[in-house]
């Protein structure tokens, strides 16, 4: 049974790093209808420009290579770059494809991502590096002393501060004007327009938070398995986690999130051995395919509401 | 004539809402409005009566700006309020300004709360949570319907509600000015009485001017101080409203109480033909 719990929780925590991936995808597509592909190219910018600010920052202004100040200069930078290509996406991009199709939106993003990836690694390189964010992945000893399950610590530090900033978004979204406003301009562009709410701002804004979400999301996926390209493949692990929770709902990719996590790691160790092993990689999609069947919106997504 | 002598005195005044010889097109193509040309006196209510398409809708949104976001542009013509050109303001300046419209087919924001709606359209103003308080309790003092229903979602509301919350929201912005488009749309008879009260009701106590947009021509006059009769994207008729009521011609054409039996469908059109080249 301690082993069980052990697959679980470890699930569970991974699973929350899901849920912070998927949340910047709900965030775009709640405010302005765009299913942004770029997701995962941002995760992945996010995390070079802040292993390359580490690098470079010593050097430029001479402060003690690896310290708390460094890193907390290169986060604000980044942070920076992330809001700069928030507004950058959202002139360049949206602002002339306003009043088109979805999918043209959504083709818009594709060439994004490309065009995000090849930048990046042209300013920073494109060879793998670590990075330390001073948490060690090792089992907290008192739960192992008392209940023999290993937690890693990574993970729970990690799953707090995903907590911690889906919690503040989600009470950011419901009791701040802004966030009324965002709410506002996901249902009704139009309405939203002729009461004076600025279009723009708001999706400046908002990908602006949804580059947040990712720097965040690429710091703590880049510390577990370093700074690489491959991080952009973490963004579509978030798929499953929005069919499942829903596309519109921020505690749906939270719940989802959870979901697809802990269902993984129990399928990999329990159903894995039947088959050969390896399904970690495709058993969400199948849990994800079965749920579309079900309900398409997905747990928490909203229904469309239709008055006749 | 009378029309003559009302416009002279409009003319004469200090126009406070004027658009002249506007001109629009969709698209770069599609000419809807060819040259309209209104003005609203300050704290009067003034119809825009029409059929369909007649261009009603695309007049209120180039004065509220909110064509851009339809492909739709002011190609000819100015369009002023209270003496400042405003046809190049975005629909943010305009409703700091005073300018705020209501959307034809209600467009509440149906995942939100009635209040929350209401709450979104103090978004212009910088007020203290106070002052936001007051201007809610005030809404509601007009549309005591709506604090029934205040933490309802406003997708699952009554039409008459959501109308109810569209102007009540437009109101949040402390207008001076509120272009209403449709009100009486899909609403029962008694619901579309109690809803002009209310606009009768804001434009005698609040001072709020109104340009409405209506199909129903006969609840419009009633309530109105002053009315336009569009067609084809043009103004075709103009006069106090309780003169329009009582015209023949309006009450034939748009009325349809025609007094002996129904004219040919020949006689309509030279008749629109020849009032058109008297605009």
């Amino acid at each position: 049974m301690g082993f069980f719990f052990e697959v679980l929780i470890g699930g569970l925590l991974s699973g929350v790093l899901y849920s912070l991936v998927a949340l910047g995808f709900v965030l775009i597509y709640k405010a302005s209808g765009v299913f942004n592909f770029a997701q995962g190219a941002m995760v992945f910018f996010a995390a070079l420009t802040f292993v390359g600010f580490m690098e470079v920052l010593p050097g430029w202004t001479g402060l003690e290579a690896g310290s708390r100040a460094v890193f907390w200069f290169a986060f604000v930078l980044s942070l920076g770059a992330m809001v700069v290509l928030g507004v950058l996406t959202e002139r360049v991009v949206l602002r002339p494809l306003v009043n088109q199709p979805h999918i043209t939106l959504f083709m818009a993003t594709i060439g994004l991502t490309f065009l995000i990836e090849g930048i990046v690694q042209a300013i920073w390189g494109s060879h793998v590096r670590g990075l330390d964010l001073g948490i060690t992945d090792e089992p907290i000893e008192w739960i192992l002393d008392s209940a023999d399950i290993i937690v890693s610590k990574f993970d729970v530090f990690a799953a707090t501060l995903a907590g911690v900033l889906v919690a503040s978004l989600a009470l950011f979204f419901q009791y701040t004007k802004v966030g009324r406003a965002l709410r506002a301009v996901a249902d009704d562009h139009q309405a939203a327009l002729s009461i004076g709410i600025p279009l723009q701002h708001i999706w400046a804004i908002v990908w602006s938070v949804a580059g947040f979400v990712a720097l965040v999301a690429g710091l703590i996926w880049g510390a577990r398995s370093g700074v690489q390209f491959a991080l952009t493949f973490t963004a579509l692990k978030a798929l499953p986690v929005l069919i499942l929770g829903g596309f519109t709902s921020v505690p749906g990719a939270i719940v989802g999130g959870l979901i697809i996590g802990a269902s993984e790691k129990l399928a990999e160790v329990y159903l894995g051995p039947f088959v050969g092993g390896g399904i970690e990689g495709w058993f969400p999609y199948v849990l994800a395919l079965l749920f579309l069947l079900v309900r398409p919106e997905g747990l928490f997504g909203e229904k469309h509401i239709d008055r006749v | 004539m009378t029309n003559t002598a009302t416009a002279n005195a409009a003319a004469s005044a200090a126009p406070y809402l004027s658009i002249n010889n506007v001109e629009v097109i969709y698209d770069h193509v599609i000419l809807v409005l060819k040259g309209v040309s209104l003005q609203v006196e300050k704290g009067s209510i003034v119809a825009l009566l029409g059929a369909n398409g007649a261009g009603k809708s695309t007049t209120l949104k180039s004065i509220s700006n909110l064509l851009g976001a339809e492909r739709g542009d002011v190609t000819k013509g100015s369009i002023e309020f209270k003496g400042q050109r405003i046809e190049k303001m975005t629909p943010n300046d305009l409703v700091k300004r005073g300018v705020i419209q209501v959307m034809e087919g209600r467009h509440c924001f149906g995942h939100l709360t009635i209040e929350e709606n209401l709450l979104t359209g103090a978004y212009t103003r910088s007020i203290s949570r106070s002052e936001l308080k007051d201007s809610l309790e005030k809404v509601y003092h007009y549309f005591p319907r709506l604090k029934t229903r205040r933490s309802s979602q406003a997708g699952y509301t009554s039409g008459g509600e959501q109308q109810m919350c569209a102007i009540g929201r437009a109101l949040m912005a402390k207008p001076e000015m509120i272009l209403l488009d449709e009100p009486s749309m899909g609403l029962a008879p008694q619901i579309v009485e109690e809803i002009f009260e209310i606009v009768k009701d804001l434009n005698t106590k609040e001072q709020v001017s109104f340009l409405l947009a209506e199909q129903n021509t006969m609840v419009a006059l009633r309530y109105a101080d002053f009315g336009y009769i569009m067609e084809n994207g043009r103004i075709v008729m103009e006069g106090v409203a309780s003169e329009l009521a009582t015209n023949e011609d309006v009450k034939e054409f748009y009325l349809g109480l025609a007094g002996e039996g129904r004219k040919s469908f020949r006689d309509v059109k030279h008749y629109r033909r020849r009032k058109r080249w008297l605009s």
